[in-house]
């Protein structure tokens, strides 16, 4: 029998993995666009030295091209560093309008290799929870990956939170094809450890396409589902 | 002149690595979609096809093997951000000319490209010589 504990340190190593792969990838894909351009200005500047005349034009289309790219590096690092961080304490306050764009970002790139689209629902919603901010991003990750699994021809997930009294509902939409799983696949053990973790539940409405992570607004408190 | 194909999903790497083959005299399609790379590859005959090893649609390996299928003949070369020893050895397996990790440097991408257009005479001439060959044993003369 496998030990629940390995399940949680290999889930947690696998996330950790898996988001600092995908980041690293597109850092390279970014780092090949920059070289290129930088091999482009010195094509340009040997066809200058050779008394072919350069449009501007051309010059600002690169210099934009790499300010772009710097920004969108700038941006995945930024989720990186925000991951990272995430282990710093085992438990403290997370903003969730900030854990769900954090999700979104890390996700995008798994998103795009699947043609799917992920959107999260805009929220003016500053509703905070004490809890662990690294297995949330683990278990609403799998939520995702797994809704990404059996979003069906729609290719749209959506992720979105509605605050109770003493708990947040995270909820993941656009799961087309969880009534014809023939058995239920979701959660699996890796899950089922995250959210003893968490202390918090999850629940599947097959008829909307949907799953819900009820979290507790203090980890340290007991849930109910509906509260 | 060498005729490459090249294949990714960042368009800005695309339209700049093509602006720079260009320049050295290559002829260079581009696409975003491996689905059409496989469509123009079918319509278009390539010195070389420069294929990116992840992206949406059909991952590189799986495109490379399609390819493979189509024309077994077809000098694929593939792009990748980061490329495991276990892929490595897959694409290989699969018919790959060689794989390369990004950033590629152009100098060694141009010299592989000029390979992969040798290799590709050399079996267009093997193949004319064998179809010469069989016409002669075949009519007896």
């Amino acid at each position: 029998m496998v030990d629940r504990n390995s399940i949680g340190i290999a889930s947690e190593l696998q996330f950790f993995g898996k988001m600092t792969a995908s980041i690293s990838h597109e850092i390279k894909n970014i780092m090949a666009i920059i070289n290129e351009s930088a091999g482009l200005l010195e094509d340009y500047n040997l066809m200058a030295e050779k008394g072919i005349p350069i449009d501007p034009e051309r010059i600002q289309v690169i210099s934009q091209r790499v300010i772009a790219q710097i920004q969108r590096a700038d941006g995945i690092t930024a989720n990186m560093n925000s991951l990272a961080h995430s282990v710093d304490e085992f438990q403290r306050s997370v903003g969730i309008k900030e854990t769900l764009e954090l999700a979104v970002g890390l996700a995008q790139r798994f998103a795009d290799m699947r043609s799917i689209t992920l959107k999260l629902q805009p929220s003016s919603d500053a509703s905070a929870v004490i809890t662990s901010p690294f297995h949330l991003q683990n278990l609403i990750w799998q939520m995702l990956d797994f809704a990404m699994d059996v979003s069906g021809d729609g290719k749209t997930v959506g992720l979105t939170f509605e605050t109770g009294k003493a708990s947040v509902k995270i909820r993941v939409t656009g799961l087309e094809e969880l009534s014809n799983l023939s058995e239920p696949a979701f959660p699996t053990e890796k899950e089922k450890a995250l959210l003893r973790m968490l202390n918090a539940t999850i629940q599947q409405d097959e008829k909307a396409g949907e799953i819900h992570l009820f979290l507790p607004k203090d980890i340290d408190q007991a849930l109910t589902a509906n509260s | 002149m060498e005729k490459v194909l090249l294949v990714d999903d960042e368009k800005e790497f695309l339209d700049t690595m093509a602006e720079r083959m260009e320049a050295r005299d290559m002829n260079v399609t581009t696409t975003t979609s491996p689905k059409e790379a496989l469509k123009k590859a079918q319509e278009e005959s390539y010195d070389a096809v420069i294929l990116d090893l992840q992206m949406p649609e059909m991952d590189g390996l799986e495109t490379l093997k399609e390819l493979k299928k189509k024309n077994p003949d077809l000098q694929v070369i593939l792009l990748t951000g980061h490329a495991t020893v276990q892929k490595g050895v897959e694409a290989m397996k699969l018919g790959a000319t060689d794989l390369l990790e990004k950033p590629a440097d152009l100098k060694i991408l141009t010299e592989k490209i000029k390979k992969a257009h040798t290799k590709k005479m050399v079996l267009v001439q093997k193949k004319a010589e064998e179809k010469i060959r069989h016409i002669l044993a075949e009519k007896g003369w």
